[in-house]
């Protein structure tokens, strides 16, 4: 393994110009890859922000006892799904109605008698959020005796539910091209490095290398190539991202583990990279 | 030690390299092989590494068929060979002592043994001053002789030269000629692709002529054997 170490830190220092070139390659290939994944998470926590305000409301009937809505309410933050349930008395129903609509407040100074309903207002968990899950609550939430009507955006919903599979969907699309368009890129990069690298592998193969040990410093090498482009492509995309917060929206980066998984990746990437070329290679001295 | 067993060797397009190829060698012996250029000298000598496999008959090593070898063996076969080329093939940016210290490291052989085995054999190619030489700083008899210690480093029972005085001047040559002979003489079996037929004459060894892929010529005289190399 120290051998091997040396051989690549050797190869390394010995072609630096293709050494550097690789890596610059490898992490423009990468910061296109990160740019996309960027924008995905983004989208997804907008679309995830939308989703915050989904939520259950079941109207009571006149005269439910707040006892009765405290009990409900206890059953229904027991229920897997629900994150969060507040009741809403008439009272507070019709403050808001006056908050909230103030081009009506002569109707609502002329109301003889309070006509708007107490509520539950249920959040559900992030998870939940969608059009089966939300009707299957409104269902068992239907079951009260005390119940007198259950509402959310059904088509809201639903629409919410469609935007989340597209997003998905093309956000991994696009993300799997530019994957492979990266693996195709980095590959024929360390090709190169292979290539140029032919007359030492014949030498090492007439002396009796095993393919183990001509492979590994062409391993190391790839591994270390796409870490170190990992690292740049992070940081070019990072520069982009403050551009982007600056001029245009403000969005997220991506969290700490997320970028060591990127660079992990840009790592593996490398690695598999290498592995092919010199497979590849091997095959043919 | 080295048999062709009625080797064939073809070619898509019906290009045969060898063809019905028989001959022996015994431990020690010291063989030309000779012949035109695409006689088919190297294609034996690749054949004795696994570089190459018959079409047809057997090559057997230290009595073992080479077509019958896992892919894992091979390096295990050429760590018990010397090879030599013509263009010498050393890593350029090595000096002459890492040049040969890595035919030892690829078999995992211990650091300390390394460097004494080292000084050894470049001692007896005549290269112990020369040995932080880079390959370029030396002349091509002596990038030879680098080729020649790292082929002798883990010592082979046989050393394949394929045309190895073919890029020397004539002072060159004479001094690897002789250098190969000092090796037979230890005990290592040679096995030299030529076409220099002054070599061959000189030396009286045995000789095999190919022609067209054919052994045309075999004296078949074990000479070599106890011979000591002449000055």
């Amino acid at each position: 393994m120290r051998l091997a170490l040396r051989e690549a830190i050797r190869s390394f220092g010995r072609t630096p110009v293709l050494s550097l070139l690789s890596v610059t390659t490898i992490a423009f290939a990468l910061f296109v890859v990160g740019l996309v994944m960027l924008v995905g998470i983004n989208v997804r926590a907008a679309i995830e922000q939308v989703g915050e305000r989904v939520e259950v409301v079941m109207y009571l009937r006149r005269g439910t006892p707040l006892e009765a809505a405290t009990v409900a309410m206890e059953d229904i933050l027991a229920f897997p799904e629900v994150a969060d349930a507040g009741y809403v008395s008439e009272e507070e129903a019709l403050r808001r109605a006056r908050a909230e609509l103030e081009e009506f407040q002569d109707v609502f100074d002329d109301l003889a008698q309070n006509p708007l309903p107490a509520s539950i207002e249920v959040r559900l968990l992030p998870a939940f959020r969608d059009a089966v899950h939300v009707e299957e609550v409104a269902q068992r939430l239907r079951g009260f005796r005390f119940t007198e009507d259950v509402r959310y955006g059904r088509d809201w919903i639903a629409k919410l539910d469609r935007l989340r599979s597209i997003a998905a969907a093309v956000s991994f699309l696009i993300s799997a091209a530019f994957v492979a368009a990266s693996i195709i890129i980095i590959g024929t990069t360390i090709r190169l490095t292979v290539l140029q690298r032919s007359r030492e592998i014949a030498i090492m193969r007439f002396v009796g290398a095993t393919s183990g040990f001509i492979r590994l410093p062409f391993l190391l090498e790839g591994a270390f190539k796409g870490a170190m482009g990992g690292v740049l492509a992070l940081g070019m995309s990072y520069g982009a991202f403050l551009v982007v917060n600056r001029l245009v929206l403000e969005g997220r980066f991506f969290a700490p583990a997320e970028a060591l998984g990127f660079v992990l990746a840009g790592m593996l990437l490398g690695l598999v990279a290498s592995a092919a070329s010199v497979g590849r290679h091997l095959q043919e001295v | 030690m080295i048999d062709f067993e009625r080797v064939f060797k073809a070619y898509p397009k019906g290009v045969f390299a060898l063809r019905d190829v028989t001959f022996h060698v015994m431990r020690g012996q010291f063989v030309f092989l000779t012949g035109h250029s695409g006689a088919g000298k190297s294609t034996v000598l690749r054949m004795i590494y696994a570089g190459d496999l018959p079409t047809e008959g057997e090559v057997r090593v230290s009595g073992r068929t080479t077509a019958s070898l896992r892919p894992r063996d091979i390096p295990k076969l050429r760590r018990r060979l010397g090879i030599v080329f013509q263009d010498f093939r050393l890593l350029a940016d090595r000096t002459a002592e890492e040049n040969v210290a890595f035919a030892l490291e690829v078999t995992g052989a211990r650091r300390d043994l390394i460097g004494p085995k080292v000084a050894r054999v470049l001692a007896q190619v005549g290269l112990a001053a020369k040995a932080r030489a880079l390959p370029h700083e030396l002349s091509g008899g002596e990038q030879q002789r680098v080729a020649i210690a790292r082929a002798l480093v883990n010592d082979p029972f046989v050393l394949l030269a394929d045309e190895p005085t073919g890029n020397l001047d004539e002072r060159a040559t004479r001094g690897v000629v002789q250098l190969l002979r000092e090796i037979n003489a230890n005990g290592t079996a040679v096995l030299m692709a030529t076409h220099d037929l002054d070599i061959v004459r000189q030396a009286n060894f045995r000789t095999i002529e190919l022609e067209a892929g054919a052994i045309v010529y075999d004296s078949g005289v074990d000479d070599a054997a106890g011979e000591a190399p002449t000055a």
